[in-house]
């Protein structure tokens, strides 16, 4: 059929999406406003940047599940295993080999856990549902269990403590309030959010986002399907692999726990609380998930444990698309209401 | 030699008690998840429940242990229908991933309901005079409660055999599972029946948890420490399969019993190493469908 033929109508109509294609990818101003906040917090809390440094490297471990979570549909609860590796590739490296430059250290980081998720990857991603669940259960518990038995050589479950790395860029050194390190992570966050912002909108985003809602339809025009997922798991898994490695270089110290199924568990709750499928969905999720923790963890662990609990199922049952959704229903009615 | 042959027979044994504690409590997991292909990751905290009704019948109210196991088993089993029909059925249709997180909540606020009364201390039980010491077989003696685990387990497979392979309600559960349409477009009310077997399921479970508290006693904890360990066994023998469970259980029971007498620094990982390596090559487990 050719072009002509289409009546006019949808012409107007193509020309809109078409539109819209080309400039959804924009920077709009509200996108500002996370990275404002971030360094006001900076300026009006100096005093409480070890909690907030954190805070940044958690929101790029949840921004790392995003990309296979909430981009491309891929459930795993052991998305540990890679900011673990990346934990102990600059732990180890400064322990064993004196590897102390951090940069450096960071980037060997990332490809080490890169290269760990295109293997895991290729593997596992053949598998839907329970058992890819299990494998990937299995994954972080087998690394976990494997540092236990050579606790000699990892530390196990005391750590590598008393990790001194060099001063970032041979300039500025590591203080005791952590006003460095949170400069340090934002500016590695904003590096790598970037990179997954333009991951997201580039059509091999769109080709996640097509697997996530049908894959049988994806497999049918002939996208790679396999090899698809198994490239974003490994791009998410050496962005953890940083994550992990900022959680090393910032504490001074590693042990085995970041291996744990509570990790993983913990950073889903995070992007779920905030929303999946979006980039700014792990930014409030992180944030809120732990401030709140910071708070209510002191006054009473139980508490905040059943709240967690509570909160996970409040979302399943009414707020699907988490806080950044909910917000969105929100301004939608009011808007709707608004308008005449 | 014959030092050997005794390894191997405390292995063998030791083993066997341990995979009977595991089928009793994952087979409901097994069957549920089968019917309904519903992640259940709260089944832990049912058996965990189990435990501590348990611990309160014996210690509180001075019943013995065998009749506070039963009783356990019922109540929880009772209890788990209002969470089955209010909670679990509306997510049915719903993706994995909601039904992983739904359930997860679950366990999270069971765990901190049960800190709050119990505490987070491990707790014990009063076991009978019977179930204490050693029992003398003739050729050697074993632990008594051990084996009560096993001859319980023994009987306990033999009445969900028959239940499932020889019962109208079985053949029903078992054609659910297979094609669940199918099964419903000749008249069988699924819904109905997977209300009845998560009922099952979680009582069994709970009397799992009941009989733990003598193996590994009894924290809140319990109901992720072990989950993972039910998922396993259910993954690996395959979702609503009686015999794949029973099979599951016996290789990871033994295995890790074995891997522990022999290896005791490797900790879990032979049980994580059979998982992954049976789940590479049979994604569905020993007797699931693909």
């Amino acid at each position: 059929m050719a072009a002509s033929e289409i009546p006019t109508a949808s012409e107007a109509a193509r020309q809109r999406a078409a539109e819209f294609l080309l400039h959804r990818h924009h920077f709009i101003w509200p996108e500002a406003l996370p990275w404002l906040l971030a360094i006001a917090a900076f300026f009006v809390f100096p005093d409480r940047m070890t909690i907030g440094t954190q805070v940044l490297i958690m929101i790029m471990f949840a921004l790392s599940l995003d990309l296979i979570l909430g981009y491309a549909g891929i459930i795993t609860l052991g998305h540990a295993a890679f900011f673990g590796i990346g934990a102990y590739t600059v732990g180890l490296g400064l322990a064993r080999l004196g590897w102390s430059e951090p940069i450096s250290g960071l980037i060997a980081a990332g490809l080490v856990a890169a290269f760990a998720g295109m293997i895991a990857g290729w593997f596992l991603l053949r598998y839907r549902g329970l058992t890819l669940l299990m494998l990937t259960i299995a994954t972080a518990a087998m690394l976990q269990e494997a540092g236990n038995i050579r606790s000699d050589f990892s530390g196990g479950y005391d750590g590598l403590p008393g990790l001194t790395f060099d001063p970032l860029l041979g300039l500025f050194q590591y203080d005791l309030y952590s006003h460095t390190n949170y400069i340090y992570v934002l500016v590695v966050l904003a590096v790598v959010f970037y990179f997954v912002r333009r991951i997201v909108y580039s059509p091999f985003g769109q080709a996640l986002t097509g697997i996530r809602e049908n894959v049988r339809r994806m497999h049918a025009i002939g996208s790679p399907v396999h090899r698809r997922l198994v490239t974003v798991y490994a791009i998410s898994a050496g962005i953890a692999g940083v994550a992990g490695a900022l959680f090393t270089q910032t504490n001074a110290y590693v042990t085995l726990t970041v291996f744990d199924f509570d990790t993983s568990a913990k950073v889903m709750v995070m992007l779920i609380l905030g929303g999946t499928g979006r980039l700014y969905g792990p930014f409030l999720g992180a944030a809120v998930y732990m401030l709140l923790e910071d708070k209510l963890s002191k006054m009473s662990p139980t508490f905040w444990q059943f709240g967690i609990g509570l909160m996970l199922v409040l979302a399943v049952l009414f707020a699907r698309r988490g806080l950044l959704g909910l917000a969105d229903t929100v301004w939608r009615k009011l808007a709707r209401r608004g308008a005449p | 030699m014959p030092h050997l042959l005794t390894i191997a027979v405390s292995i063998l044994f030791d083993g066997l008690a341990y995979a009977m504690f595991l089928f009793i409590t994952s087979v409901g997991l097994s069957v549920t998840m089968g019917l309904m292909n519903f992640v259940n990751l709260a089944h832990g905290a049912f058996a965990m429940a189990g435990g501590y009704v348990v611990v309160s019948l014996t210690h509180s109210l001075g019943i013995g242990f065998v009749p506070s196991l039963a009783i356990a088993s019922v109540l929880v089993g009772i209890a788990s229908v209002p969470f089955e029909r209010g909670l679990y059925r509306r997510l049915y249709k719903a993706t994995d991933l909601e039904q992983v997180l739904l359930t997860i909540g679950l366990a999270f606020m069971a765990i901190a309901t049960f800190t709050f009364f119990y505490g987070p201390i491990p707790k014990s039980v009063p076991l009978p005079g019977w179930l204490q010491g050693d029992v003398n077989l003739g050729f050697r003696s074993f632990p008594s409660y051990r084996a009560f685990l096993i001859v319980l387990g023994v009987v306990l497979i033999t009445i969900l055999w028959y239940g499932f392979e020889r019962t109208n309600i079985g053949a029903k559960i078992r054609a659910a599972v297979d094609n669940r349409r199918m099964a419903e477009s000749v008249g069988i009310n699924v819904d109905r029946l997977f209300t009845l077997t998560f009922a099952l399921g979680s009582g069994l479970a709970a009397l799992g948890g009941g009989l733990a508290i003598q193996l590994f006693g009894l924290t809140p904890y319990f109901a992720v420490l072990y989950l993972v360990l039910f998922l396993i066994v259910v993954a690996v023998g395959g979702l609503g399969s009686l015999k794949g469970t029973l099979l599951a259980a016996l290789v990871i029971g033994i295995v890790d019993t074995g891997g522990k007498y022999m290896f005791p620094q490797a900790g879990n990982f032979l049980i994580y190493a059979i998982t992954a390596i049976v789940l590479l090559f049979k994604p569905a487990g020993f007797y699931g469908r693909e």
